[in-house]
């Protein structure tokens, strides 16, 4: 159930970031949306019959769209014009994409860290990831998806390692992708369980591979880190990934439950 | 499998529908034996819940019979008997684990989508909306029933369907209405509204030490029940003024704790009322406010405000300024179903209560499009509708 995930910039409590209320509107429609709601909504108090009234509801309701600059229809429907700035193909490089995860797993803080330490776990839970090898101890080769089939590579080293506390990577200089990731785990302040933080930042180099890095990384990163979390957590905490199919679906790879879950021994 | 499906603002329909089957191992196939239409069923049925489907199947209260299981649900087996929580829990969680199992974190597979509305996401439902969990509901001949090693909870023998239906929401909500009001003994509470929930809270607060119930609605139907059958003090709001009778009764004081079991579709005879219905209109608020605002209103300084009644988005002119001045204290949510199941089910088998003397209207599922459009116009002095398999 992931495709809805699509362009939602600011999606979940998850995200670490704080998130202001989106505007997804771009300026100009805004403008649009004020000079047409109030026209509509002058019309529509002028004639108060019952298309009146509907012109008056319209009218109020673009009103609010071009003061607040949001929609929830575009809401609704993932669009989001006033981002479309940053839907050009291509993330300029100075920039990169950061996002940031946090939530609480009612599981042992060691189990956990235990299951990210070994890198190679993470396609499991990550479904951008195609895989993970680790060389040594250290270092490691990374596998991500692309579009159309194609995928991403690049090598990767341990640069932090507080067992049970932190653990950082980052991808070695020349690789085709500047990559860099921490996780930070630390016994929840209510008494149970694991606090953990998630950080993930890619920046493309330029050239070629902007494009595609841009379209697999992009604005849904962040929804989907949230989302592969949020499925990791169910996993460790009930065991399954919660779903409301009504049947397995043919054909379809099934869902991993928790004795899928293999930690990989290195 | 035939069941009852939403296809838009008052367009329900029976249709034939695949029959649900295993998917995780936790699950549960239960083939209903009884359903009922729930008063917050109405809000779907006039259109007021967004990120509603066509085609999806409608229903959070109902029990039946085990009839598969998957293979991690040991405490159930086929043939059990079961009534089912709609509130859905992972069991494993914090909110779990914290007896707050409508707020469970995992069992909402859409939880993205409403925690852009709320910042955080409860538990899924049965049968109310893909922002709650998009599960098929329950007025349906079978259902899968996830985490249903947590949830559902087997009926012992003597019992008729009727008897232990409402323990899958109405009951709880009722009694946890009347929980929320922290009673002391002795205490004057005030109900809004007497629905199903109304009725269970009144039933409850009397259970929980109180020494006078006050009930507030319009049907002279629903007025009689609360008065002969739960033994409240009713007032007609249509009749008399609300906030000057409950100062009557009460010295000038207020009530202890007052419950809002009325929610979003709020109706009254006052100007904020028909403020309420133009704010609408202009898409200012989603829900009416009115009882709510009353409610702040007349309770005593100091006093708790218990809502059961659902609400679901914004709400306008909601007197924060009384609320604080008065020092009350506000509590709601939806039901932590799990929680009161073992000691309500009590209380039915010991005969305190038999919840079935609400039902009015009895029918197959497949008349349940004409069940839905009488219950929603208050037609033939519908109180609970409950719909055979
Ligand atoms: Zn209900
Ligand atoms: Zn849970």
């Amino acid at each position: 159930m992931k495709t809805g995930l699509m362009n939602s910039t600011c999606s979940s409590s998850q995200s670490v970031k704080q998130c202001p209320l989106s505007q997804n509107v771009a300026n100009s429609e805004r403008v649009l949306s004020l000079l047409g709601g109030g026209g509509l909504l002058l019309m529509g108090l002028r004639r108060g019959s019952g298309a009146g009234l509907l012109g008056v509801a319209a009218g109020a309701s673009l009103l609010y769209r071009g003061w607040t600059g949001h929609c929830h229809l575009y809401e609704g429907l993932g669009i989001n014009t006033a981002d479309s700035q940053r839907k050009r193909p291509g993330v300029p490089a100075h920039q990169g994409s950061k996002v940031n995860s946090a939530l609480h797993i009612n599981r042992d803080r060691q189990e956990i860290y235990d299951f990210w330490r070994k890198l190679e776990n993470l396609p499991q839970i990550m479904q951008h990831l195609e895989s993970v090898t680790m060389l040594d101890e250290k270092r490691s080769e990374w596998v991500a998806r692309a579009p159309l089939g194609k995928t991403l590579q690049w090598e990767a080293e341990i640069i932090t390692d507080k067992p049970g506390e932190v653990i950082a990577w980052q991808s070695l200089p020349g690789s085709q992708v500047d990559t860099a990731g921490s996780v930070h785990f630390k016994d929840s302040s209510t008494g149970a369980g694991t606090e953990f933080v998630v950080s993930i930042m890619y920046n493309p180099p330029g050239g070629q591979i902007v494009t595609q890095i841009a379209h697999l990384l992009g604005q849904d990163l962040q929804a989907e880190l949230n989302q592969d979390l949020r499925e990791f957590k169910q996993l460790l905490e009930a065991g399954e990934i919660a779903t409301n199919a009504i049947a397995p679906e043919p054909g379809q790879i099934q869902k991993p439950v928790m004795s899928d879950l293999k930690v990989v021994k290195s | 499998m035939r069941a009852v499906s939403w296809h838009g603002k008052e367009d329900i329909r029976v249709e034939t529908f695949p029959d649900p089957q295993i998917v995780n191992p936790r699950d549960a196939i239960v083939k209903v034996s009884l359903t009922a239409i729930c008063g917050s069923d109405l809000h779907l049925y006039t259109g007021r819940i967004p990120t509603m489907q066509a085609g999806d199947i409608l229903g959070h209260e109902f029990m039946g019979e085990v009839v598969a299981v998957g293979h991690e649900v040991t405490n159930l087996k086929i043939g059990d008997r079961v009534v089912v929580p709609f509130t859905i829990s992972c069991g494993g969680c914090y909110f779990c684990k914290h007896d707050l199992w409508s707020l469970c974190d995992n069992s909402n597979p859409n939880a993205w989508m409403v925690e852009k509305l709320y910042g955080h996401s409860p538990s899924g439902l049965f049968g109310y909306s893909h922002m709650l969990g998009g599960y098929a509901g329950g007025q349906a001949e079978y259902v899968r029933v996830p985490f249903a090693d947590v949830g559902p909870i087997t009926v012992p023998e003597g019992l008729s369907d009727e008897q232990v239906l409402f323990l899958s929401d109405i009951f709880p909500t009722g009694y946890m209405a009347a929980e929320n009001c922290q009673i002391r003994e002795g205490d004057t509470v005030a109900v809004w509204g007497c629905g199903p929930v109304g009725l269970f809270a009144i039933w409850s607060a009397y259970k929980l030490g109180a020494g006078k119930v006050i009930a507030i609605d319009r049907f002279p139907e629903r007025l009689k029940l609360a008065r002969e059958y739960c033994k409240a003090k009713t007032l007609n709001y249509e009749e008399v003024d609300v906030f000057t009778m409950l100062q009557e009764l009460t010295g000038g004081r207020g009530p202890d704790s007052c419950i809002d079991a009325v929610g979003s579709e709020a109706h009254g005879t006052t100007l904020d009322a028909w403020y309420d219905l133009a704010a609408e209109k202009l898409m200012l608020e989603t829900d009416r406010g009115h009882v709510l605002r009353q409610v702040i209103h007349s309770c005593r300084k100091g006093g708790t405000i218990s809502i059961p009644g659902v609400y679901g988005g914004f709400l306008d002119k909601v007197p924060i300024g009384a609320a604080f001045g008065k020092g009350l204290q506000l509590r709601m949510g939806q039901t932590h179903v799990h929680r009161y199941l073992p000691r309500l089910l009590e209380f039915i088998r010991e005969g305190e209560l038999d919840p079935s003397f609400l039902i009015t209207h009895r029918s197959s599922l497949e008349q349940a499009a004409d069940m839905y459009r009488i219950f929603e116009q208050k037609q033939d002095e519908c109180i609970k509708v409950v719909l055979q398999t």
